[in-house]
């Protein structure tokens, strides 16, 4: 099969077979359109910052591409009426980082878009595209998690449907995501908290995947601690909310932390494994370490 | 010659640095070719076995590329199936027996980029694996007795009856250790390349990423019987080489040539990361054993070194690593009786090859490390270990080589001391680490130091051998150009060579040009390797420099009727007596095409026997000393180095800009090797081999440096100067190591110190978060 | 499909793949090869453009993307034939040696240098963390970033 060669000059001396099937919608209503027509047979790319990865000059990688780049209504940051932070999919981490609604909300998500690859990818990379490749690395996605955030999906067939983030992530890189859907938003409830913490063990100081990342979030009243999220990425296949941990602290109380209860409860919560930027082992100790520090942190504070 | 003021010593700016800062500096990639076709290989994926079969499949039309296989050699002109190096055994494409994966099977070259790739998905090689499972490194070569691809030995005195005698002397102290260390990649930010072409008349032309014009120049001459003019290498602007491109080149021009031979047009071959990363050269991993006697004053009384290196597949550049490997593997430190045995072993992994200190580092690992254990044993400060301990002018070597000149061992000690405050830097690293265990913080600071040498410019007798010629030749309007192999590979060669001929005539820079690096054009000044432009060919340039102003002073003599011999240069002038007969202008006028030369000339007294492994191993070497203050994180094992002090003797700095830059670079590869860069083999490949997942520094990982530069002149290099290239790299893993020890008490012995090594080494010792 | 894109002020148009990366297209299809590739997945930072007014990898980005967009490459940083303070420092001041991320390096800390006032050494090493060198060790990057910093605040320079 030879791929057509336009008689233009530019594109003999690329090489590149004019064949990929583009969609580049304005609205979200075309958008879903193109999705629902052409399903998981057409690939949708927002800021391109995981797809573009390994692409070469002369390779038509898919079949069609539906752009969401200029989809107006899947960007910007809101807050709801009952004061939600509502996070268009299509909003890059450097408009997150530049966000007073996102500082006063939920401040961690600004330090973990800071820990995202470096200007030039936070300048491109979107929440929704962090949420939908679904690395078990994903930067923001603790972070989300420990919101309780909701996802906002749409189909041209059936409308908005909103889920639970934890409900989403159905194992590794499997989604409730339907073929003919569209991530649209990313809702972060409105929840009275006195404490979030953050923090990202990568493989250096900027352009690092996580080998361990923890997103804490507390309310803390007179003292006392009423709940505590406490949430992981990179030691399972999926993020995960420390279930165990959380209900031990929040009957126990951070004061005269039960560190090796905790760390105990931890074991059962996160499964790493092994690969070539870390071991199962460091990811255990590394993300109990983290997690004691933090509360210790916590404890200080409250007292 | 000129003296005094001048442009040596100055921090000229670089002059190929105005294509660089706009883009218009062509690397081979962005050298128009449109004619060229674009070529790739395809490569063995089993490390040991047969390549039984290439299949292509028959529903694609062939005749739409070239292809290359092992078969097609004799018709495309090939003599020999190998790349010359050291020798030829490594062929340049497979013909059978398979020993590591990536090797290269085949070459495929099409017009587009598309039929490239899709040609290349419709090959297949049918490997059948060796009946034994491969050797994939170092430990299992050792522990099953692989072959050994060359070994070297030195001695000098007893070390085993003398380490006998301190065994049984209570005074002494014995020290062992085992040091190891793992690949390291170059990662030079442009990846290899080359662009093949053949010439009317049967020649072949090459140009590409590449810092040995001639190497590849003898490669294709052997490979394809060609006479010395029938083929042309010319090297590109290059980013970064760090030795990664001193053979591998040959490899990738002889590829290019031969689909060029095949397509009868050009053809590029330009490296993906991913496969330049797997498919290449790396640093040798090595496995260093010390035993050694100390006495109680903190001096070396004896050594016993053993260095096995994992070659690789394939011999290649090997036996040169090692021989510098096992003459630097006794330290830069005086004993009297030392014993050093190195080997280099087979695996059936890629071949091995140059990355910057080639060997050296790898032993100063060990050496120093050693040093360590040895002051934490004797309660000596590790600074006062190195003072009582160092070679110094006057001292013998491990080769019975007499240290006679240029040698600033205790003055960049000295020097790196007083710029870090060594002192009151420890005293300050305490005191945080007792403040941060009475605060329950995780943070401990350490300070560390290392000391090491590096012998400049090839060993023994090699510059002798390779009788490096440059030459300078006269343009028009008295421009003088320096014709020389040397590439420029970001070290600064086409800045300081010129600042070395300027100097030597008294003419402004701006009057000197430098030519391309083309086989055509330029003598062979020998490679750009071993920390010898600037110092050996920096030095031959000097002397044809001066060469040609013999010449013009005989141009003036016939021209003016004066007797041969009287007339003289002084700078850019001339004389008869103390009469100035003419000015630059005047002398060179008419003149163009006039040329002075000069070949390598060895400084007297300089010997080394090759057989015995005795006596002057380098003319000269340079000194380094690193302090380094670290930060470790005992929640996650993180290390951050928050500032770095260095002293290097480099004899005399030609551009200290320049020279402050080759010294921050090697620094920082250096703590990379150190930290973070760790080459994950798996089943004898690399598993990271993605950007993504080799982790060099960032800006934001490096720390600030104050670097030192000590001039100890070397009296027959240039204005004084010896080679700086690679020592920097050779002290920043051992200081590192040291000041971890500083901050958390663990003593670790193998490269890189992760943070996944150093939490196992910390939870093998208590718990360390506390109680608050 | 047919892109037509501001590059460094000069309206340009050209015929690609839409998924074709901006990065070819800039290189191949413009012939504007002072942005280079060094790894091909937005690690190495090597080939930094502007579009729009932000830093991007040109090797991720789509040039579908770029339908409309405004585009500086490392060939529309000098104004005129005068070089950027950023370009005089680098050659000057030791910012580059091989040179092969010095223009990615340079529009990062041009953009940098656009929006910023008096930066310190960590703020530097921050906007230019996407960009790695493995010549110099950043010190004189950095050096160069911050002297031509003190330019700007300076008032004195603007380009030269």
């Amino acid at each position: 099969m030879t791929a057509a060669q336009p008689n233009d000059p530019i594109a003999a001396a690329m090489g590149v077979p004019v064949e990929t099937k583009l969609y580049a919608p304005r609205t979200l209503a075309e958008a879903l359109a193109a999705k629902g027509e052409h399903g998981a047979a057409c690939t949708p790319v927002a800021g391109g910052t995981d797809l573009m990865v390994g692409a070469r000059p002369g390779v038509a990688r898919f079949a069609c591409v539906l752009d969401l780049w200029r989809v107006a209504e899947l960007r910007g940051i809101d807050v709801a009426g009952d004061g939600a932070l509502v996070i268009g999919a299509a909003t890059t981490f450097a408009e997150i980082i530049r966000s007073p609604l996102v500082e006063a909300a939920a401040p961690s998500l600004i330090e973990a878009a800071r820990t995202i690859g470096a200007e030039q990818i936070q300048a491109r990379a979107t929440i929704g595209g962090n949420v939908v490749n679904a690395s078990p690395a994903a930067d923001s996605v603790p972070v989300l998690s420990a919101c309780d955030a909701s996802l906002v999906l749409a189909s041209a067939a059936r409308g908005e449907r909103t889920m639970s983030i934890h409900a989403f992530y159905q194992g590794y890189k499997k989604l409730d995501l339907a073929a003919d859907e569209l991530l649209v938003r990313v809702v972060i409830p409105k929840r009275a908290w006195t404490w979030s913490a953050f923090r990202k063990v990568g493989t250096r100081a900027a352009q690092s995947i996580a080998k361990v990342a923890v997103a804490a979030r507390a309310q803390v009243v007179d003292g006392q601690l009423k709940w505590i999220a406490l949430a992981y990425g990179s030691v399972a296949p999926t993020v995960v909310r420390a279930r165990a941990a959380e209900s031990l602290l929040a009957a126990h109380g951070v004061q005269a932390l039960p560190e090796a209860q905790v760390r105990r409860a931890l074991t059962s919560d996160v499964r790493p494994i092994d690969d070539v930027r870390s071991t199962a082992e460091y990811r255990r100790r590394v993300a109990a370490n983290v997690t004691i520090r933090l509360l210790r942190a916590l404890a200080a504070r409250s007292a | 010659m000129a003296t005094g003021t001048g442009v040596v010593g100055r921090s000229v700016a670089r002059l190929d640095g105005a294509g660089k800062v706009t883009g218009a500096a062509r690397y081979v990639d962005d050298v128009p070719e449109p004619e060229a076709w674009f070529g790739a290989t395809v490569r063995t994926t089993i490390a040991a076995g047969r390549l039984e079969a290439i299949v292509w499949d028959p529903d694609f039309d062939w005749s739409r590329v070239v292809r290359v296989t092992a078969d097609d050699l004799p018709r495309l002109g090939v003599q020999v199936n190998g790349v010359m190096c050291i020798d030829d055994a490594q062929p340049v494409l497979c013909a059978g027996e398979i020993l590591h994966r990536e090797e290269p099977a085949a070459l495929v070259a099409a017009p587009t980029q598309a039929l490239l790739h899709e040609a290349l998905c419709r090959v297949k090689l049918v490997e059948r694996p060796a009946g034994t499972p491969p050797i994939l490194d170092l430990d299992a070569a050792i522990a099953r007795g692989a072959p050994v691809i060359t070994s070297y030995a030195i001695r000098r005195g007893d070390a085993a009856a003398a380490l006998a005698r301190a065994a049984a002397d209570p005074t002494m102290k014995i020290v062992e250790g085992t040091y190891t260390t793992g690949h390291q990649e170059q990662l030079y930010i442009e990846t290899c390349g080359m662009v093949g072409a053949p010439l009317p008349g049967g020649g072949v032309t090459v140009h590409g990423s590449l810092q040995c014009p001639y190497y590849v120049h003898k490669a294709l001459k052997h490979l394809f019987g060609l006479a010395p003019e029938q083929v042309v290498v010319q090297q590109d602007v290059t980013g970064g080489g760090f030795g990664g491109k001193e053979e591998y080149p040959s490899m990738i021009g002889a590829h290019a040539v031969l689909l060029a031979r095949a397509a009868n047009r050009p053809v590029k071959i330009v490296y993906e990361r991913g496969e330049d990363m797997v498919a290449t050269t790396k640093r040798h991993p090595a496995r260093v054993v010390w035993r050694a006697a100390f006495r109680a004053d903190g001096t070396l009384a004896a050594a016993r070194v053993g260095v096995d290196l994992d070659a690789g597949a394939y011999k290649t550049l090997t036996p040169v690593v090692l021989s510098r490997a096992i003459l630097h593997a006794a330290g830069p430190y005086r004993c009297d009786d030392v014993s050093v045995e190195g080997r280099a072993l087979f695996t059936n992994t890629p071949p091995n090859g140059a990355f910057r200190g080639f060997g050296a580092p790898q032993v100063a690992w060990a050496y120093e490390r050693a040093m360590d254990r040895a002051a934490a044993l004797l309660g000596v400060d590790p600074l006062e270990m190195r003072l009582r301990n160092h070679l110094r002018e006057g001292d013998v070597t491990a080769t019975g080589q007499v240290l006679r000149w240029s040698v600033g061992s205790t003055a960049v000690l000295e020097r790196a001391a007083a710029s870090s405050h060594w002192s009151g830097l420890r005293a300050a690293a305490a005191a945080q680490r007792a403040a941060a265990e009475r605060a329950g913080s995780p943070l401990r600071r350490g300070v560390g130091v290392a000391f090491c040498f590096h012998g400049a410019g090839f060993t023994g007798n090699g510059e002798v051998n390779l009788k490096g010629k440059a030459e300078v030749e006269l343009g028009p309007r008295g421009v003088v150009r320096i014709l020389a192999a040397t590439t420029d590979i970001g070290q600064g060669t086409r800045t300081i060579l010129p600042q070395i001929a300027a100097q030597e005539l008294d003419l402004p820079i701006e009057r000197v040009e430098m030519e391309e690096p083309r086989t055509d054009r330029v003598p062979d000044s020998g490679p750009t390797v071993a920390s010898r432009s600037c110092m050996v060919v920096g030095k031959i340039v000097q002397e044809a420099a001066a060469e040609l102003g013999r010449a013009l002073c005989r141009r003036l003599e016939n021209a003016r009727g004066l007797p041969d011999g009287s007339v003289a240069r002084r700078g850019s002038a001339f004389f008869h007596g103390d009469e100035r007969v003419a000015g630059w202008e005047e002398a060179t006028h008419g003149a163009e095409g006039l040329r002075g030369a000069h070949v390598y000339h060895h400084p007297a007294g300089v010997s080394f026997d090759d057989k015995t492994y005795q006596g002057d191993a380098y003319p000269v070497y340079g000194w380094g000393a690193d302090v380094v203050e670290v930060e470790v994180d005992l929640d996650t094992g993180e290390t951050r180095v928050v500032k770095i002090w260095t002293a290097h003797d480099v004899g005399r700095a030609i551009n200290p800009m320049v020279v402050a830059g080759q010294i921050e670079g090697g620094v920082l590869q250096g703590l990379g090797w150190a930290l973070c860069e760790d080459v994950v083999m798996k089943d004898g490949r690399m598993a990271n081999g993605r950007m993504t997942n080799y982790i060099i520094p960032t800006a934001l990982d490096a720390p600030e440096m104050v670097t030192d530069i000590v001039e100890a002149p070397y009296f027959h290099g240039p204005f004084g100067a010896k080679g700086v290239g690679e020592i920097p790299i050779d002290g920043p893993a051992p200081a590192v190591a040291a000041a971890i020890e500083d901050a958390i008490g663990v003593h670790l012995a193998a490269l890189p110190m992760t943070p996944e090594r150093v939490l196992a080494a910390l939870e093998a010792g208590s718990s360390t978060m506390g109680t608050r | 499909m047919r892109v037509e894109l501001v590059v460094n002020g000069t309206a340009c148009a050209v015929e690609a793949d839409p998924m074709a990366r901006l990065l070819d297209v800039l290189r191949v299809g413009l012939g504007l090869t002072g942005t280079k590739e060094g790894c091909g997945e937005g690690e190495c930072g090597a080939c930094t453009v502007i579009v729009d007014g932000a830093l991007a990898c040109s090797c991720l980005v789509p040039v579908c993307q770029a339908q409309g967009a405004t585009v500086t490459t490392i060939e529309g940083v000098a104004f005129a034939d005068k070089l950027h303070p950023l370009q005089a420092h680098f050659a000057e001041d030791g910012g580059a040696q091989c040179g092969i991320c010095t223009p990615g390096m340079i529009v990062a800390a041009k953009l940098f240098l656009d929006r910023s006032h008096a930066p310190t050494r960590e703020e530097i090493r921050t906007a230019i963390a996407g960009n790695l060198c493995r010549c110099t060790g950043y010190q004189r990057i950095v050096d160069a970033v911050a002297a031509a910093a003190a330019e700007a605040a300076s008032g004195g320079g603007g380009v030269r």
